[in-house]
């Protein structure tokens, strides 16, 4: 059998390594290598969102990035987005807006939003669902999932303030 | 009843599984690994009819990495009996021919062998080498041909037509001949998926003992439990099924598909199996939701009273018998009363993936056909559409056409909160637009359930059940197990376990959890005050029946003891109480939605864009109102997919064309307005606090709203689902070249 | 997905040379939106894929008095996060703004979408109305060609065995020109084109001096319909010029039926995106002026 290829790269601000064959994707190295499944699969051809992770500063689809990819790279996921013990603003407002039901696309979404927050001070409605329209979600109908991220930039840029 | 003042129902508190869902840490069943653990793959047929003649697997088994591989020849012998699996009786051969296929493949995507490796890249690798002999047959894709004389026979011997019922109340004839304006239309809608992001999975661990040891999502445990069990043909003692948090089911995830497999495969290996659908598997091999034919006609006097109603329902079970026509038989008339009526259903098999529940199954299509003959009736007769419902809403003691009568309902006050909801009377600001109503029933399931609550002498309790929670069902139970007990909710701990750790409890569905599950809490909280007011008798030397309880406080005169601090003197008075209670409840009430629905068509491309959406639901009481709003949206979205685009795009060979989700087309972030909510509470007289379900009703109106508010903005009336852009540019040409020969 | 090795060269050379490795399956590898799909699904096969990102002129991205030129691996995001790029290409913009979503831009890349030569890629009807041009490195050297010359069947390009896309060329936009590009999809994004139409325009005053129309999703390759522009050329703006045009679009296309649309519903919709198409360049190209 062909030999695996070592991997060497930064996760949630932590030096990681690993080995993966060329053919896994990130989502299966971060899922199944790694054990950090709170990324999570929905479709694994880029269109439900579910699998979003920060890859070198830009929001992508881990199912369409391969593992050795990730070679000298930095990688965020939900398991990096809590502030140590604290939730996250957008967490809490996810939480507070009742903005997850079955919460399978939750961690999608969170990392979604929060890469335009990081960028955004106050999206409109209409950037908030251009953004996240990569990610879907079937069970609330997207209504509070907008609310709880419009909830976090409120939040946001009141902390700024302080 | 609901004049009553709750102190911890109809509050918003945050969900107690909130933390480890929003951080990524919920374990769902994909998530599951275990030592050993191998990886599963199925191969599925590539035709929609075949026989299957042979199934070599040595180069399979051949192949480096490759543990066994399995065909239904694998499943041990049994002797054909009728079995229940959870949804009526089914002969054992289809209960486990749709988990391997036997014979023949009946669907393209019916699973015929499985592999199990050491990686998943194996295992796929290792189904390709299995060779499978077919001899395709010719496929029937809808119930009308499949009902044909010579139309393809998918169970030899057996008529397509797996069943029909009728239901008669009074004379539909009289009726309609009584009636000034009858309107008569013919509908068809597509094949639609629940959708759920979560694909199926499961982790199967054939112990050496054994036992058989199942991990998965699912919407019912005890449903996976028994299933597995029947179909292996094992004692339900020998399963253990832990369900893992769910990515969402909508009905869809009621069925076994996998889990069977998994054990047959671990049995083969002595090591965990785990197998993960994928997406196009979850399209194409899972139940979808029936396809339908139906026409609908009914009569009315110029006055707008309903003289007579008639159905004809005839659905596409897929390649097993069972679709949800019954279900549509019972509500399809029930918004209201309609002295006179016939239906007739139609149980069709058909060359697609046997069918299963998704939310209010059948209702939404039956909703279609029959909303958009109201909606013209009220249209011919010059009467306003809620004006027209309400003259004919269906009320307590209105006897639905299938028999049974209504106790107290709440459909004249969705549609007075429709009437009354700033919205009906909003000007709809511009031109190509529309706007759309319709309401819909869905009678609701009660079941059996179970709860036990364990005291902590901290004044705490821990709460267990085996309801899997979809949408936040953990904390809507707690909320009322606290509301008995007078404490906060966060003084609740909710355990959802496995089938080994609690009683029966059915699956979460049929709007049944926050109703059924949430009265098992309520009945094991009662059953908690009871004992505890034994202990406070104890202490206080006098006799239970002296001690009385309310908000959290148990008194006898002068002295009295909050529950926390009665709670710390249980182990000196006897030891810890576990409160219990099973339930089978009969007072299920039924609940009504409706939609006001304001669209734009581009009449250069027939697309429709939803501008404002009001959605109306009775709820009998929301014990979690954001949660409730929630299923409300939800399910609203949902029937907006599948108004306007999502359907099953088959080939004529029967190959879904569309098997993922960029071709499938469910709504995105963008496609979307909010979703307004308005929650009505008429309370159920069945449930202690006034619950009705509320997770399905919502998803019945949508369709014929939309379809209401599209033949407003345009003048065309569609009576096929999707109403997709091409749908409607093609009526809109029809009708542009009918008006030009008819000379207007 | 089946076995496959991964090489990541820093140099077009050394990427050439694996991409001519003789005997095996070699495919470039950009953002990989269309090849992992399509290796997974067993539509394309590899076993060898050449991660082209880390080669410099891929992901040059530059805006000089020649023009724009495209590395043939920068995502999207990156052309329309660039003010500068965003004012002088907004037809462009229009396409790299609509491929998949915010995650599908952060790799989709130009050079992906041409190579993958699909009917329906957005991104090459505009490049052909810009008279855009694929600049190309293989075995034998370098060479250009013109962008509506490169898609030469439903997912093949016109690249030699070894041949790599290196970047893409546009010309600095003249005075009082303006362009555009419009899809029709039945969502409002993640989608594919029903049709799309790109149109780019140059105004003398109010007459077209110069205009050029492509379409998505109507014919086996992206359709450079040069009929319909040159119908225009010298002909005032207004309606009547704008219609015509689209009539020539209209039948310029060859539309098929699938789970997408009919022919006919595809024919139809060529005339109203190629009008709206139009409409909006020229309005641009009035802006500019
Ligand atoms: C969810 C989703 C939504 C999408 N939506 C759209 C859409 O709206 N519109 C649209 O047009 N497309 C869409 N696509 C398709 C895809 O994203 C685009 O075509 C994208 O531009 C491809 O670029 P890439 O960099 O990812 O290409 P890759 O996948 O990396 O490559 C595509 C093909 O081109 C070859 N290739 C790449 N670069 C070179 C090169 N420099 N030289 C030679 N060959 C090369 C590769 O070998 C491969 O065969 C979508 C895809 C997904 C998954
Ligand atoms: S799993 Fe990656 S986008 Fe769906
Ligand atoms: S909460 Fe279930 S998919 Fe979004």
């Amino acid at each position: 059998m062909p030999s695996q290829t070592h991997v060497t790269t930064t996760i949630n601000g932590e030096p990681v390594q690993f080995l993966c064959e060329p053919r896994q994707s990130l989502l299966e190295c971060l899922r199944d290598i790694l054990g950090m499944t709170g990324t999570k699969e929905g479709c694994n051809d880029g269109n439900c969102g579910a699998c979003t992770v920060v890859f070198d500063g830009r929001i992508v689809t881990s199912c369409l990035v391969l593992g050795v990819e990730a070679q000298g790279k930095e990688i965020s996921t939900i398991e990096g987005i809590a502030r140590g013990n604290r939730l996250h603003p957008l967490q809490q407002a996810f939480l507070e807006n009742a903005a997850l039901q079955c919460g399978i696309c939750t961690p999608g979404f969170i990392v979604a939003a929060k890469a335009l927050l990081d960028q955004e001070r106050e999206p409109s409605e209409e950037r908030i669902r251009f953004w996240l329209a990569n990610n879907l979600c079937r069970c609330t109908g997207y209504d509070k999932i907008v609310r709880a991220v419009e909830q976090a930039a409120a939040v946001s840029k009141q902390e700024a303030a302080r | 009843m609901s004049a009553k003042a709750y102190s911890v129902i109809g509050t918003r508190p945050i969900r107690h599984d909130g933390a480890d869902k929003v951080t990524g840490r919920a374990l769902y069943g994909a998530d599951f690994t275990a030592a050993g653990l191998l990886h599963g793959a199925i191969l599925r047929s590539p035709h929609a009819h075949a026989r299957i003649k042979r199934i070599d697997i040595s180069r399979a088994l051949a192949y480096p990495g490759v543990k066994a591989v399995i065909t239904s020849a694998d499943f041990p012998e049994a002797a054909e009996r009728t079995v229940d699996m959870g949804e009526g009786d089914t002969p054992l051969s289809y209960a486990r021919g749709n988990v391997l296929a036997i014979d023949k493949a009946l669907y393209r995507g019916h699973a015929v062998a499985a592999v199990a490796a050491a990686s998943l890249h194996v295992a796929e690798e290792a189904a390709a080498l299995i060779e499978v002999e077919y001899e395709p047959l010719g496929c029937v894709l809808t119930a009308p041909e499949a009902m044909l004389e010579t139309a393809p026979q998918l169970h030899e011997g057996k008529s397509n037509l797996a069943s029909q019922f009728q239901h008669v109340l009074g004379d539909a004839a009289k009726g309609f001949a009584e009636a000034d304006v009858v309107v008569e239309r013919e509908f068809n809608t597509a094949t639609v998926h629940q959708g759920y992001i979560e694909p199926h999975n499961a982790t199967a661990l054939w112990n050496n003992d054994g036992r058989v040891h199942i991990w998965c999502s699912t919407q019912g445990s005890f449903v996976v439990r028994d299933c597995t069990a029947i179909i292996l043909d094992i004692p339900v003692s020998q399963v253990k099924v832990t369900p893992m948090e769910i990515g969402g089911g909508f009905g869809g995830k009621i069925p076994v598909y996998l889990e069977p497999v998994a054990a047959l495969l671990s049995k083969k290996t002595g090591r965990p199996v785990k197998i993960v659908m994928t997406r196009k598997d979850c399209f194409e091999a899972t139940g979808p939701t029936p396809g339908s034919f139906m026409r609908v006609k009914i009569g009315a006097m110029k006055d707008g009273r309903i003289t007579a109603a008639q159905a004809y329902l005839a659905f596409e079970a897929g390649a097993y018998p069972g679709a949800m026509v019954g279900p549509a038989g019972m509500t399809v008339f029930a918004a209201y009363d309609i002295p006179n009526a016939v239906i007739d259903g139609f149980d069709v098999v058909v060359n697609k993936p046997s069918t299963a529940a998704y939310r209010a199954p059948g209702a939404p299509n039956a909703a279609f056909a029959t909303e958009s003959v109201i909606d013209e009736l009220a249209q011919k007769l010059g009467i306003d559409p809620l004006e027209f419902r309400l003259k004919n809403a269906a009320k307590e003691g209105t006897r639905r056409v299938d028999g049974p009568k209504f106790r107290r309902i709440g459909c004249v006050e969705v549609l007075e909160a429709m009437k009354n909801h700033p919205h009906y009377s909003a000007p709809l600001g511009g031109p190509n637009r529309g706007r759309g109503v319709a309401i819909g029933f869905w009678f609701n399931v009660g079941l059996q359930s179970s709860a036990t609550l364990n005291v902590n002498a901290d004044g705490t309790v821990n709460l267990v059940e085996g309801s899997t929670d979809i949408g936040g069902t953990r904390t809507s139970i707690a909320m009322q197990a606290a509301e008995v007990l007078g404490i906060p909710v966060a003084d609740v701990n909710p355990s959802v376990v496995d089938t080994d750790t609690v009683g029966f409890t059915a699956v979460t569905g049929g709007s049944r959890t926050t109703f059924a599950t949430g009265w098992a809490a309520y009945e094991a909280a009662q059953d908690v005050v009871r004992q505890m007011k034994e202990r406070a008798a104890k202490l206080w030397e006098i006799d239970a029946t002296a001690v009385s309880f309310d908000a959290g406080v148990f008194t006898s005169g002068e002295r009295k003891l909050t529950f926390k601090e009665l709670a710390d003197r249980l182990p000196a008075t006897g030891g810890p109480i576990v409160g219990r209670a099973t339930v089978n409840p009969p007072g299920v009430g039924g609940s009504f939605a409706g939609n006001i629905v304001d669209v734009e068509v581009d009449p250069e491309t027939g697309k429709t864009s939803i501008l404002r959406f009001t959605a109306v639901q009775d709820v009998g009481k929301a014990i979690h109102p954001s949660y409730v709003e929630g299923q409300i949206q939800g399910g609203s979205v949902q029937g907006i997919g599948w108004a306007l685009n999502e359907e099953y795009y088959m080939g004529a060979d029967g190959t879904m064309m569309n098997s993922s989700f960029l071709d499938y087309r469910m709504p995105t972030a963008l496609d979307l307005p909010m979703i307004d909510t308005c929650i009505v509470e008429v309370a159920n007289p069945g449930h202690p606090f006034g619950v009705r379900g509320v997770g399905e009703a919502n998803i019945v109106p949508p369709t014929p709203a939309i379809a209401n508010a599209i033949q407003r903005a345009t003048g065309v009336r569609m009576t096929r689902l999707p109403m997709s852009p091409p749908a409607i540019m093609e009526a809109l040409w029809r009708e542009s070249s009918s008006q030009r020969s008819s000379g207007n | 997905m089946k076995w496959f090795d991964y090489e990541c060269p820093r140099t077009v050379e050394a990427a050439v040379g694996l991409l001519s490795a003789p005997g095996r399956k070699v495919r470039a590898l950009a953002g990989g939106t269309d090849l992992l799909v399509q290796l997974r699904a067993g539509r394309r096969e590899a076993d060898l894929v050449v991660d082209i990102k880390e080669i410099r002129e891929l992901n040059e991205l530059r805006l000089d008095s020649t023009g724009l030129t495209i590395g043939a691996a920068v995502p999207c995001y990156r052309i329309y996060n660039d003010p500068a790029i965003a004012r002088a290409y907004p037809g462009l913009i229009d396409a790299v703004s609509l491929i998949g979503g915010t995650q599908i831009q952060g790799r989709a890349s130009l050079g992906g979408n041409l190579a993958n030569a699909a009917p329906s890629a957005d991104a090459v009807p505009v490049l052909i109305a810009l008279g855009a041009r694929c600049l190309m490195a293989g075995p034998a050297g370098a060479r250009s060609l013109a962008v509506e010359d490169f898609c030469v069947a439903p997912g093949r390009n016109a690249l030699a065995p070894g041949e790599l896309l290196v970047s893409i060329h546009i010309a600095a936009p003249a005075s009082g020109s303006g362009a555009a590009y419009l899809r029709f999809i039945p969502r409002n994004e993640m989608d594919i084109a029903v049709v799309g139409a790109g149109a780019s325009v140059v105004l003398d005053g109010n007459v077209f001096a110069e205009a050029r129309i492509a379409l998505a999703s109507v014919a086996p390759t992206p359709l450079f319909a040069a009929q319909a522009g040159d119908s225009l050329i010298g002909k005032p703006v207004g309606e009547a010029s704008i219609n015509a045009a689209a009539e020539i679009a209209k039948a310029a296309a060859k539309p098929i039926t699938d789970m997408r649309g009919t022919a006919e519903y595809r024919r139809h919709l060529c005339g109203v995106m190629t009008r709206r198409a139009l409409t909006r360049a020229i309005a641009r190209a009035k802006e500019t002026n």
